[in-house]
């Protein structure tokens, strides 16, 4: 069954019309990619996703329920849904722990014991053990990143969304973020993630979609995105990116 | 699946005109619903909860002699024109502390924030203004300069409404600095460094770059300290400056009634109310701009 599905999803900021019918749907254990050039929709496109955009059209169905449905208590959808940033937004005031830990004591009622626990191992085994007891500021960039992931993944969300989470770093850190990432694919997370990083994209993704005008005009696999795109625009993104 | 349909025909035709489905339509009318019913319960709250306020008053056994003592219309009409010319007076005392506040304030931060050994003293004397005059009552203030200036030169006599402004004055001007110069804080500091790197003097950086930025950072707070000043005003009856407050308290000695301080009440929170709305909406529309838009 489909984890996600979007179904003619349109979004409007005033008259500029940013989505213009958006099908996509992403399936369990599946990693999509979304790539295409700013302002394309990219990051609207999450961002409704997560109910923090609403929609001005169309449907989302998460795990099968829907909820772009008015009646539907966000918080609980939001629950369910990991989110990672482009710029962290972790919580400059509590330490590596307490971020990590947050959602999970006071959202999901889990036993502080419980949580730390948790916590604490999967930021071991991210090589972050170093810092439990650390705040944010004493991190690096690709520090704080793979602390803000763990915050995302501490939960078992049904989804994770990462929106351009290496565009704010350092080149010499993004490696670090992304061999994060493709454990978590290995693991079998469902992840939907925007990037700019097109090597990555092909060895990660099971699915490339590309968007263009509002609107995903070429979906395939990377082989046959990066080795044969069909439409003339997705030949051009991909000419001008990879040639910079 | 009529929605699958209506999708798909919503998505064929969208770089044209795009028209909102029926789910969206319906959507819509969910939560205008939903809206309309929010807007009863609010209606119906507020009445309910007017009408025991109300009636825990009127029903009240000493009702009919505080509606006499406070709320006498007959007192109210007579009263009114001398205290509305009080409040002229008020307005504007209100006109020229504001100036001398904006003047008397920057200078203040400005010097606070001074850096270097030279200019110790500057820096030790606004620090010393501000602790001092956020300190004393605004009351003690004003007797102090309304009782002892003149006693310095009995001679030349200051019109008592010129020694309440200089009041307000030294002790809005503290509260006002110490706004200022917590806005300049909470300029980056790259941006001086910015502009110390294109070769602006620490002056011009001030002038042309933080300030600018700080006021944008402190308005609400300083529209805030705008609308207490608003009221502080009328503290200058106590000088025997014959402004609303004074005029009201002549028009009671001379009625026994209470109305025209009910009446003066009225008139200072209706000319601050524009003011107050003001700031709402300027608050509102900054914290608008800082969101990126969203529904959090």
């Amino acid at each position: 069954m489909s984890v996600l599905e979007l179904h003619g999803v349109h979004k409007l900021f005033g008259d500029n019309h940013v989505l213009k019918g958006v099908d996509l749907d992403v399936d369990e254990h599946e990693v999509v990619v979304v790539i295409g050039a700013s302002g394309s929709g990219k990051s609207t496109l999450m961002r409704t996703i997560n109910l923090i955009e609403r929609v001005d059209d169309g449907r989302i169905l998460l795990s099968g329920d829907d909820i772009t449905d008015p009646a539907v208590d966000v918080d609980k959808v939001r629950a369910r849904i990991g989110v990672v940033f482009q710029h962290f937004n972790l919580f400059p005031h509590m330490r590596v722990i307490d971020n990590v830990t947050l959602a999970a004591r006071k959202v999901h009622g889990t036993p502080a014991d419980v949580a730390r626990d948790r916590a604490v191992g999967l930021l071991e085994k991210f090589g972050l053990g170093e810092k439990v007891e650390d705040y944010p500021d004493r991190l690096s960039g690709g520090q704080q990143q793979r602390v803000a992931i763990v915050r995302a993944i501490l939960t078992d969300p049904e989804l994770l969304l990462l929106d351009e989470i290496t565009s704010a770093l350092d080149p010499m850190l993004v490696g670090e973020v992304l061999d994060l990432v493709r454990d978590l694919k290995a693991q079998g997370s469902t992840m939907l993630m925007a990037t700019h990083e097109m090597s990555f994209a092909r060895s990660v993704a099971d699915r490339i979609v590309f968007m263009h005008g509002g609107r995903p005009l070429e979906v395939g696999t990377p082989e046959q995105i990066f080795g044969d795109p069909q439409h003339p625009e997705t030949r051009e993104f991909l000419a001008r990116i990879t040639h910079r | 699946m009529t929605d699958r349909a209506a999708d798909a025909a919503g998505a064929a035709d969208a770089t044209e005109a795009w028209e909102p489905s029926a789910l969206e339509l319906e959507r819509r009318l969910t939560r205008k619903r939903a809206s309309r019913r929010s807007v009863l319960i609010a209606l119906v709250s507020t009445v309910a909860f007017a009408a025991i306020a109300g009636w825990l008053v009127l029903s009240s056994p000493g009702w009919a002699d505080v509606q006499q003592a406070f709320f006498n219309p007959e007192v109210a009409k007579d009263s009114f024109p001398k205290i509305l010319e009080g409040l002229w007076l008020n307005i504007r005392v209100l006109f020229f502390a504001t100036i001398a506040v904006a003047v008397v304030a920057t200078l203040l931060a400005v010097m606070r924030s001074l850096r270097g050994p030279v200019w110790f003293p500057l820096r030790a004397l606004a620090t010393g203004y501000t602790d001092l005059f956020r300190g004393l009552p605004v009351l003690i203030v004003l007797y102090l300069v309304g009782f002892g200036i003149p006693a310095l030169n009995p001679e030349n006599r200051i019109s008592v409404a010129v020694l309440g402004t200089i009041g307000i004055t030294l002790c809005y001007s503290a509260y006002v600095a110490e706004v200022l110069r917590a806005g300049m804080e909470a300029v980056h500091p790259s941006q001086r460094i910015a502009a110390r790197s294109l070769g602006l003097s620490h002056a011009k950086t001030l002038r042309l770059v933080v300030i600018p930025q700080a006021l944008r950072k402190v308005v609400p707070a300083l529209m805030n300290d705008f609308v207490s000043m608003q009221k502080d005003v009328g503290l200058i009856s106590v000088l025997g400056a014959v402004d609303a407050v004074r005029a009201a308290q002549i028009a009671t000695a001379s009625t026994y009634n209470f109305t025209p301080y009910v009446v003066a009440g009225l008139l200072f929170v209706a000319m601050s109310f524009p003011m107050i709305r003001l700031t709402d909406h300027v608050s509102a529309r900054m914290a608008k701009r800082e969101q990126i838009g969203g529904t959090v």
